[in-house]
This record gives C-alpha cells, sequence and structure tokens, in this order.
C-alpha cells in the first residue's frame, strides 16, 4: 500500500530460539486504527516492541515511515519513536511524578518549550482524556481506568504520527472501557495518526476499528473489516469471536502425550 | 557415585564462576555507559540534586546517630588502653586518626549501602517491573542517562560528605567522653590532634577512599536493580545482594586502599 505509515513484512522473531513470531506481513495505513488480536501469549506486545525497535528481528523487517527499523543506529531509532506514542499495557506511569509530570515529561526531555507553555500543553492534554482536575495527583491516588488515560495523554503529549496500545481494556470496568473506546477513535482522528491496538477484546475492538488482524501459532490467521470477520466461517476466527473454550486453538499448552507421561512419571 | 557427585559439585562450581564473571562484565559494561551518558547529569544538575537529598539526607539521621556512639565507644576503650602507658592525652588523636582514617569512610559506606543503596536497587527494580523504563526508552529518553546517571553522581557526591560528617559528629562523641566525663585535659585533647592529623597524609586519604566506596556502593546498588528479574521475588534478592555484595566491596577496597596509601 502506498500510504502504509508502519509495514511489517515477512517477520520473524523469537525468545532463546523458539520462534514466536513465523513469518508475518502487516500493513497499517495512514489514518486508520487497526487492531491486533490474538490470545495471551501468542505474542502481541513484542510485535509492538519490534515496531518499537526494542528488539531485533530474526527475519523480515518492519518499516516505519519508509525506514527499516532494525537498521537504524540508536539515532535513527529514537528519532523514529519520537514520531510513536506508547501506551504500555499497565499504563507504565512514573512513579515519583505527578500526573502533570508525568504528562511534561516527554515535553521537557525533547522540547525547549518555555514553562508557560508546557503548561498550556500539559492542561490540553490532560483535558483531552478527562483528566485537567487531576494534574496534582500522585499515581499511586489513581484508579486503574484514571492511570490508563493519564498515560494516554503522555503519550500523545507530542503528537505522534503512530499511537501503539497495548491492551488497553485489560482490567478496567465498563464505563472505563466506554471511554478508552471513544478516545482512540477520537484521538485518532483528531491528530490524523494511525492507531495499532493489540487486544483480545472482541466486541470493544470491533465496534471502532477499520481492520482487524487475527494472530495465532505465529502467523496471521486472518484480517479484514470487523464485518468481514464477523461473517467468517474460519473455525479459527469462530472460535474467537464467539469466545469458545475448545477449538483450533487448544485448552493445553503444547505437552507430551498426557498418558504417556503419566506412565513415565515424567515432570 | 562418589566420582559424579564431584563432577556435579565442579559443574555447579564452574558455572557459579561464569556467572559471577558475567555479572562482573555486565556492571562494568554498566558502569561504562553510565559515565558516558553522565552529560545531563551535570547539564541538567538539578536532577542529580534531587537524587542527592533522597540518597543522601534519608541515610543522615542513621549515619549521625551511629556516628556519634562510634565516637564515644572509641574513647572509651581507647582510654582504657592509653592510660596504662600514661599517655591519656593522646586520646583525641586516637579518636581522630581512627575515625577519619577508616572507621569515617568504611561505616559510612556500610550504613550507606543498607540504607541508601536499598533503596535504589528497590527503586530502580521496580521501575523495571512496571514497564517505567521500557516506557522511557519507548519515549526516545535514555533511562540510562536520565535515570542512572544522577543517581551515580549523587552516590558519588553524598558518599564523601557523609563520611565528613561522620568523622566530625565522632569525633564530638569521642570528645564528650574524653572531657566532661572522664576528665581529659581539654587542651591536651585538642592540640594533640591538631598536631598529630595531618592534612595530606590522614584527612585526603580518608576523603578518597570514601569517593571510591561511593562509586562503588551506588553502581552495585544500581546495577543490581538494572539487572533484577522484573518480578517481586527478583526485586527482593537484588536488594539482598545489593546490601551482601557493597559489604564485601567496602571491606575488600578498604584493605587494597589502606595498603598503597601505607606503602606511599
Ligand atoms: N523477555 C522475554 N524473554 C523470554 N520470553 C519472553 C520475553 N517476553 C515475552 N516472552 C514470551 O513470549 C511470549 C509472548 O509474549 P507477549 O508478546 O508478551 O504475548 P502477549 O502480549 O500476546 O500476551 C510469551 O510466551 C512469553 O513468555
Ligand atoms: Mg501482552
Amino acid at each position: 500500500m502506498a500510504n502504509a505509515i508502519v509495514e511489517i513484512q515477512d517477520l520473524s522473531f523469537g525468545y532463546k530460539g523458539r520462534l514466536l513470531h513465523k513469518g508475518i506481513n502487516m500493513t497499517f495505513p495512514k489514518g486508520k486504527v487497526v487492531a491486533i488480536m490474538g490470545g495471551s501469549g501468542s505474542g502481541k506486545t513484542t510485535l509492538l516492541r519490534l515496531i518499537g525497535g526494542q528488539l531485533k528481528p530474526t527475519k523480515g523487517r518492519v518499516n516505519v515511515c519508509g525506514e527499516v527499523v532494525h537498521e537504524q543506529d540508536r539515532e535513527g531509532i529514537y528519532r523514529l519513536r519520537r514520531k510513536m506514542g506508547m501506551l504500555f499495557q499497565h499504563g507504565a506511569l512514573f512513579t515519583d511524578l505527578s500526573v502533570y509530570e508525568n504528562v511534561a515529561f516527554p515535553m521537557r526531555e525533547h522540547t525547549n518549550l518555555p514553562e508557560s507553555m508546557i503548561r498550556d500543553l500539559v492542561l490540553m492534554k490532560l483535558n483531552a482524556v478527562g483528566l485537567r482536575g487531576a494534574h496534582a495527583l500522585m499515581p499511586t491516588e489513581l484508579s486503574g481506568g484514571m492511570a490508563r488515560r493519564v498515560a494516554l495523554a503522555r503519550a500523545i503529549a507530542l503528537d505522534p504520527s503512530i499511537i501503539m496500545y497495548d491492551e488497553p481494556f485489560a482490567g478496567l470496568d465498563p464505563i472505563s472501557m466506554a471511554v478508552i473506546c471513544d478516545l482512540i477513535r477520537s484521538l485518532n482522528d483528531a491528530l490524523g495518526a494511525t492507531s495499532i491496538i493489540v487486544t483480545h477484546d472482541v466486541e470493544e475492538t470491533f465496534q471502532f476499528a477499520d481492520y482487524v488482524y487475527f494472530v495465532a501459532d505465529g502467523v496471521v490467521a486472518a484480517e479484514g473489516t470487523p464485518d468481514e470477520l464477523r461473517q467468517s466461517e474460519l473455525p479459527f476466527v469462530h472460535q474467537f469471536v464467539h469466545g469458545e473454550k475448545d477449538g483450533p486453538v487448544p485448552f493445553h499448552y503444547a505437552a507430551p502425550e498426557y498418558h504417556a507421561s503419566l506412565l513415565r512419571g515424567a515432570r | 557415585m562418589v566420582l559424579h557427585k564431584i563432577k556435579r559439585l565442579l559443574t555447579k562450581l564452574g558455572a557459579g564462576c561464569v556467572n559471577k564473571i558475567w555479572r562482573l562484565g555486565a556492571g562494568g559494561r554498566l558502569f561504562w555507559l553510565t559515565l558516558l551518558s553522565s552529560g545531563e547529569s551535570f547539564r541538567r544538575f538539578r536532577l542529580t540534586i534531587r537524587e542527592v537529598y533522597f540518597t543522601g539526607v534519608l541515610s543522615l539521621i542513621i549515619i549521625l546517630v551511629s556516628a556519634f556512639f562510634v565516637g564515644m565507644v572509641l574513647a572509651l576503650q581507647g582510654y582504657h588502653t592509653l592510660q596504662k602507658y600514661g599517655s591519656s592525652e593522646a586520646i583525641g588523636v586516637l579518636v581522630a586518626l581512627a575515625l577519619v582514617r577508616e572507621l569515617g569512610p568504611v561505616v559510612t559506606a556500610l550504613l550507606f549501602a543498607g540504607r541508601a543503596g536499598t533503596a535504589i536497587t528497590a527503586e530502580i527494580g521496580l521501575m523495571k517491573a512496571t514497564e517505567q523504563l521500557s516506557a522511557m526508552e519507548m519515549m526516545a529518553v535514555s533511562p540510562i542517562a536520565r535515570v542512572i546517571a544522577p543517581r551515580f553522581w549523587a552516590g558519588v557526591i553524598a558518599m564523601p560528605v557523609l563520611a565528613t560528617l561522620f568523622s566530625m559528629v565522632g569525633i564530638l562523641g569521642g570528645y564528650l567522653v574524653a572531657v566532661p566525663l572522664i576528665g581529659v585535659d581539654e587542651g591536651a585533647f585538642w592540640s594533640q590532634m591538631q598536631a598529630n592529623v595531618d592534612w595530606e597524609y590522614d584527612i585526603l586519604n580518608g576523603v578518597l577512599k570514601s569517593v571510591v566506596f561511593g562509586v562503588a556502593c551506588t553502581m552495585i546498588a544500581l546495577f543490581e536493580g538494572y539487572d533484577a528479574p522484573p518480578t517481586a521475588e527478583g526485586v527482593s534478592r537484588a536488594t539482598t545482594r545489593t546490601v551482601v555484595t557493597s559489604s564485601l566491596a567496602v571491606l575488600g577496597l578498604d584493605f587494597i586502599l589502606t595498603s598503597f596509601m601505607i606503602a606511599m
């Protein structure tokens, strides 16, 4: 695709020799909200780290804004990261800084803006996530949903062109979940950014995503718009979308045959 | 059977050694990277000052109280021995030299490892476990420059200051026991001390020791935190290791430094 801002090409990656991704291809067009779905442990977080250049692919590559991430030196990777905002699974707010200072952090590190300008920008970002009133609190004084929103404000502090979300709904109550859903879509459109959302919450994601990739066994098992996937007859997609316990994704972690290991007394 | 056991023991020993050497290398690498990325901790000196506050001021009370008691005990023990030789006025020199040359730097470093070192390890380890360091990296900010280096320099600055305060308060404690309590002549106490404590040979060497201990203790604490497995158990083990490793390093380095200083 010509206007792809992030492209994953034939990507393979594994920790300690055991391959986690086996030839993944994905495209993230500018301005879209794209979701990556898959079970826990399917390597979704790892995929975001590969895009951010924190890990090097074993094979294949990730292009960000037309540049190959793993071929960059430190300077180059930092330059690319300045275009990205990432929301970590548990927020990863700096616990020794207030909410205000957390959001101001990227601005203080990367710009020479005067204090008055930083103040305006921070309050604007906090306002966008509905937490301007909480600017003086410390991260430990926030609820899970609030912490996630502050982390989001921090992730968009420098108006990134790529926003990555790692399981933004995990552990949230339904109201906070709806708030985050709305924010993801509205921030994406307001900033003209591209959003990559890693999640396993089907219902929420299908409401606002433009395109969805399913990852299973290290490959893209299915892809399409939410409507296409809802109609899909693929057994895996059916199992995932309808939350069935057993199916192509087995209930058991890969293990030697049960009967045989009992006989052998294996651990 | 026995051979098998010996073989297993040797394997374990070898693996342990390799692991220790590997960690030494990793620690050295972190030290080097910290030095390379230290520019920012001086350009934005406020970052470092903040850490000096946390590491230094927080260990101040325990260090001052300990110093006071150490000084008093030194005076008691010193007097007890010196009076047998009829030279109890030398008590001032004894207290001052023991503190400035040895006890000040060493005890300060041991207390520092227990108070500030563990706090540093736990803080860095938790920052890692809660992905704060990762988040920083994703924001294109180097955690070594922003988190590690300021804490390192803060420790290196705080240690000699704390050791100096330790010696001063220790001498005060010694004075209170020797002069008002025991009745040693006040003039002799101070004048003997002044005459026999050498600026370069005693005081500067003491300060040099505490600078070296500052580098070692702070770096060990930072490395253990930075290297800790990102779990609650990993951080708690790392904290224990900080105390053990720092204490051994301080005592070992003290021997090496002392032998060089006496030889020169
Ligand atoms: N630093 C690491 N070292 C070794 N294995 C890891 C590491 N991080 C994750 N893994 C393993 O990789 C797999 C995928 O992890 P992750 O990308 O976090 O999955 P997801 O986010 O989809 O739940 C898991 O089985 C996990 O145990
Ligand atoms: Mg994950």
